[in-house]
């Protein structure tokens, strides 16, 4: 029989993927030789219409998420070895800690994104504060009769304005150049990490 | 062909070839072949994809002894088509505006 010849080639080669979804496309393709059959053509030329089982396997496999694959071969894994349990459990002071510093890196490495965008804001914040306190500074040194004094400090607070709102700018620059280049390094890793599993 | 571009495309094109009638798929292969070449393995993903969205209904009926399985069009697919209708209608003045364009430059 070669249709059953073709079917049971195909199943065992496609035991790495999710035994529903290997049944369900071998029932599709015995339906798609019947359906050749029954229009006259013989079993042969019907199976050799679907295709090498080798170019069926390999297009099956491409359309399979690598997810569901890897789903598959640890699901027989786990029912099947005492022994990797018992491995994971021993090597568990080495792996968990390992774990640990992975994402103790990943969190040190997003507060520090974070704390270089808040230290420009406390930087221009500063010079926010000088500049009032110069400003204010004229009144206190006016009271205390030291005009010519308050007047400089008047100066420096004026000056300081302008330091403020172009340190404004220029933290708000850096800000969306962290902010982008940070967007743009995650994309990167998403878009490969889906292109593995599609393709 | 763009392949994502294809993917929409074949995805309206079963829908429409069970528009009519409930059809089974070696009929739907064989009612594209004039317009599209569809693989096996091609057309059940898109039949996975298109019922897992509510576009399509599977059911099992008894045929000479075995099981055949009927597509069944449902309104979400039905709305699908028409989508595509003006989606293509839209794409369809665009490319009119874009030879336009390059008709214009050819009178330079």
């Amino acid at each position: 029989m070669v249709k059953n010849e073709f079917l049971e080639n195909l199943r065992r080669r496609l035991s790495g993927i999710p035994q529903v979804d290997a049944n369900e496309r071998l029932s599709f393709y015995s339906e798609m030789i019947d359906d050749r059959i029954e229009e006259g053509l013989s079993e042969e030329q019907a199976v050799a219409e679907l295709g090498t089982v080798d170019e069926i396997v390999s297009q099956i496999l491409s359309e399979v998420p690598l997810t569901a694959i890897v789903r598959e071969k640890v699901k027989r894994n786990r029912a099947l070895r005492v022994g990797e349990i018992l491995l994971i459990i021993l090597g568990s002071p080495l792996w968990i800690s390992l774990l640990v510093a992975v994402f103790a890196a990943v969190i040190s490495v997003y507060v520090s994104i974070w704390s270089v965008i808040v230290a420009v804001w406390a930087v221009d914040f500063s010079f926010a504060v000088v500049a009032v306190s110069g400003i204010f500074s004229l009144f206190v040194f006016s009271a205390m009769g030291k005009v010519v004094s308050g007047i400089a400090m008047l100066g420096v607070g004026i000056a300081f304005v302008g330091v403020t709102i172009l340190g404004f700018l220029i933290c708000l620059w850096i800000t969306k150049g962290i902010i982008g280049a940070t967007k743009w390094v995650f994309l990167k890793i998403k878009s490969g990490l889906i292109r593995k599993e599609t393709v | 062909m763009d392949t994502q571009l294809k993917r929409g495309l074949l995805d309206v094109c079963v829908l429409a070839a069970i528009k009519g009638e409930d059809s089974y798929g070696y009929k739907i292969i064989k009612d594209l072949t004039p317009y599209i070449r569809l693989s096996e393995s091609t057309l059940y993903t898109i039949l996975k994809r298109l019922e897992s969205a509510g576009m399509l209904t599977v059911r099992n009926v008894e045929h000479d002894g075995r099981l055949r399985k009927y597509y069944h069009i449902t309104e979400a697919g039905l709305k699908r088509i028409e989508e595509f209708k003006v989606e293509w209608g839209e794409i369809f003045a665009i490319y009119r505006f874009i030879t336009k364009e390059d008709n214009e430059n050819g009178e330079k």
